[in-house]
């Protein structure tokens, strides 16, 4: 089962280069070891939620705001997701997962990635209402 | 006819933890577990009246409940291209329709454990754990569930829903934790165990103070837990607490009125009960891993074998608590140990150790801090001291037959 590991940290001023080199080498090793276990499918880091752009379609129109979709305590800092056995092999890789990115300790939410439904009887109408014009 | 109905349903209450928690292990799956097993249920309502009730009517009902099982899961074969979404229960339940089924289900594992486990993983809040549990280990009925947390049964078969969902989607694993887990996953299952307990001795609101068959279940569990796993000591404290407490509950209440321990009825105790409770409580001590649950046993073994209140070793509950105080340092603790200090060390002397843990503010809200305090200055001899701390936990409990009981306190302080 794919997890997405979602890490939510508070961006907070005033994080030392000390701290967030601490924060840089814990990311190294967890994501080293993973690679090394071949479980790694992607791990990244977002810009902060000063630079993030909310597009909500109302009327068939897409509005356009400043800011992530939510104000929240924690924010969206990055992600990892990784193949696991079950939630607790995920739970024991959460642990592992620096969350001080922004400035202040966080948490990490998992999600299971379930995968895209297959759903090919959808996909042969649209198949034919595309022929079809 | 009614005979055959009751042997089956008792059969059925009896075996269907074990049974269910094999047909999981099996399947992957709550729901054709749950499915399989009603199947064999009524199966044997239809064919037992007529053939009579087998000599292994558990072995009878796994069997059947196996079959059904491979039924379903072949139907659903056949039936369904493999979505995603199945993948997971049927890769796991194919490896089990080979030709031997049948002679194979009579020697299937005890998985009670693992299901014991996952019902109660964190990843659940505990409202979910303990319905759960109670749903797949006790075989309570979600009606019967819902009645007793007082809740409507639409929240409650919701419940159960939604963490079966969480667990088949999140793939919460069906087994027993691996040792560096185990502690941990272990405190929650016992702490499940003991709230369902408590929820049955003593209701948070509401009439009723006591529904034992709660309490009940939760000592049937919490034994189930011994024999699972019979050399941890704090299973068996948890089970020896649960059996003490549970002695005294028919000196509990007298006439709808609470009862304090130093006043109830101690012919009412069950002595087979205490009796039971002290050699869970030895068989624990014996395995010389104390903890929290056999700590607090102690101390009710130390109640139990007091023939007056005025027997009461409250030196040795002092001493208990401090040690609690050590793994558990709760204001509650505290508060009891300050308790037992009063009517050990001294009264005065008990006095100034509440008074100091008041200090901070935190128990403001606690209506049995109040209540300790009120009983002190009472025995003290200090009546509108006592009778400001009653007034003021009276406007705490939330339970009628605990109002009944400081009201009445309040009236004795204070004569008009």
């Amino acid at each position: 089962m794919r997890y997405m590991l979602l890490i939510y940290s508070k961006e907070q001023a005033g994080a030392t280069r000390e701290m967030l080199d601490e924060v840089y080498r814990g990311h190294r090793a967890t994501m080293q070891e993973a690679g090394r276990k071949g479980i790694l499918q992607g791990a990244e880091p977002l810009a902060p939620t000063s630079t993030a752009t909310t597009v909500r379609v109302e009327n068939g129109k897409a509005v356009v705001t400043d800011g992530p979709f939510a104000e929240t305590k924690e924010q969206l800092a990055g992600y990892y997701i990784l193949e696991c056995q079950n939630l607790d092999e995920a739970i024991d890789w959460a642990g592992r997962i620096p969350t001080g990115c922004k400035g202040a300790e966080g948490c990490i939410e998992i999600r299971p990635l379930p995968g895209v439904p297959q759903r090919p009887e959808l996909d042969s109408v649209a198949a034919a209402r595309a022929r079809n014009g | 006819m009614a005979d055959i109905q009751a042997a089956a349903e008792e059969l059925f209450r009896q075996e269907s933890g074990r049974i269910l928690a094999t047909l999981i292990g099996i399947s992957g799956s709550f729901d054709r577990a749950e499915e399989a097993l009603q199947e064999a249920f009524a199966a044997a309502l239809a064919s037992w009246p007529e053939s009579g009730v087998p000599e292994k009517g558990a072995a009878w009902i796994m069997t059947t409940a196996h079959r059904k099982l491979i039924d379903g899961v072949r139907r659903d074969n056949t039936r369904r291209d493999k979505q995603e979404s199945l993948r997971y229960e049927t890769e796991r339940a194919a490896s089990l329709t080979g030709p031997d089924e049948e002679e194979s289900a009579m020697h299937f594992p005890d998985d009670r454990l693992r299901l014991i486990f996952t019902c109660c993983h964190p990843a659940l809040n505990q409202e979910a754990q303990v319905a759960l549990t109670l749903r797949t280990l006790g075989g309570l009925s979600t009606p019967e569930i819902a009645r007793a947390f007082l809740l409507p049964e639409a929240t409650l078969a919701q419940r159960i829903v939604r963490a079966k969902r969480k667990i088949q989607e999140a793939h919460i694993p069906y087994e027993v934790p691996p040792p560096e887990r185990l502690r941990e996953r272990l405190a929650s299952v016992q702490a499940v165990i003991y709230l369902i307990f408590n929820e049955g001795y003593v209701a948070t609101s509401g009439e009723a103070l006591m529904r034992h068959d709660l309490s009940a279940e939760a000592i049937r569990l919490g034994r189930v837990l011994c024999e699972l796993m019979p050399e941890e000591g704090e299973n068996l404290g948890l089970v020896a607490l649960m059996l003490l407490h549970d002695s005294r509950r028919h000196a509990r209440v007298r006439d709808g009125a609470l009862v304090t321990m130093d006043e109830q009825d101690r012919a009412l105790w069950d002595q087979q009960a205490i009796a039971e409770g002290i050699r869970f409580l030895e068989s624990a001590l014996s395995l010389r891993a104390p903890g929290p649950y056999q700590l607090q046993a102690a101390i009710a073994a130390v109640h139990a074998q007091a023939k007056t209140p005025e027997d009461t070793d409250w030196v040795q509950i002092a001493a208990l608590y401090a040690r609690l105080l050590e793994w558990n340092p709760s204001r509650v603790v505290a508060l009891n140990h300050a308790v037992a200090v009063a009517l050990s060390a001294g009264l005065e002397q008990g006095l100034e150790l509440i008074d100091e843990l008041g200090r901070s503010g935190e128990l403001d809200q606690y209506y049995l801090y109040h209540a300790a305090r009120a009983d002190i200055l009472r025995r003290l001899v200090r009546p509108a001291e006592a009778a400001e701390a009653y007034r003021q936990a009276l406007r705490l409990a939330t339970n009628r037959i605990e109002q009944n009981f400081l009201e009445r306190r309040l009236r004795e302080v204070m004569p008009l």
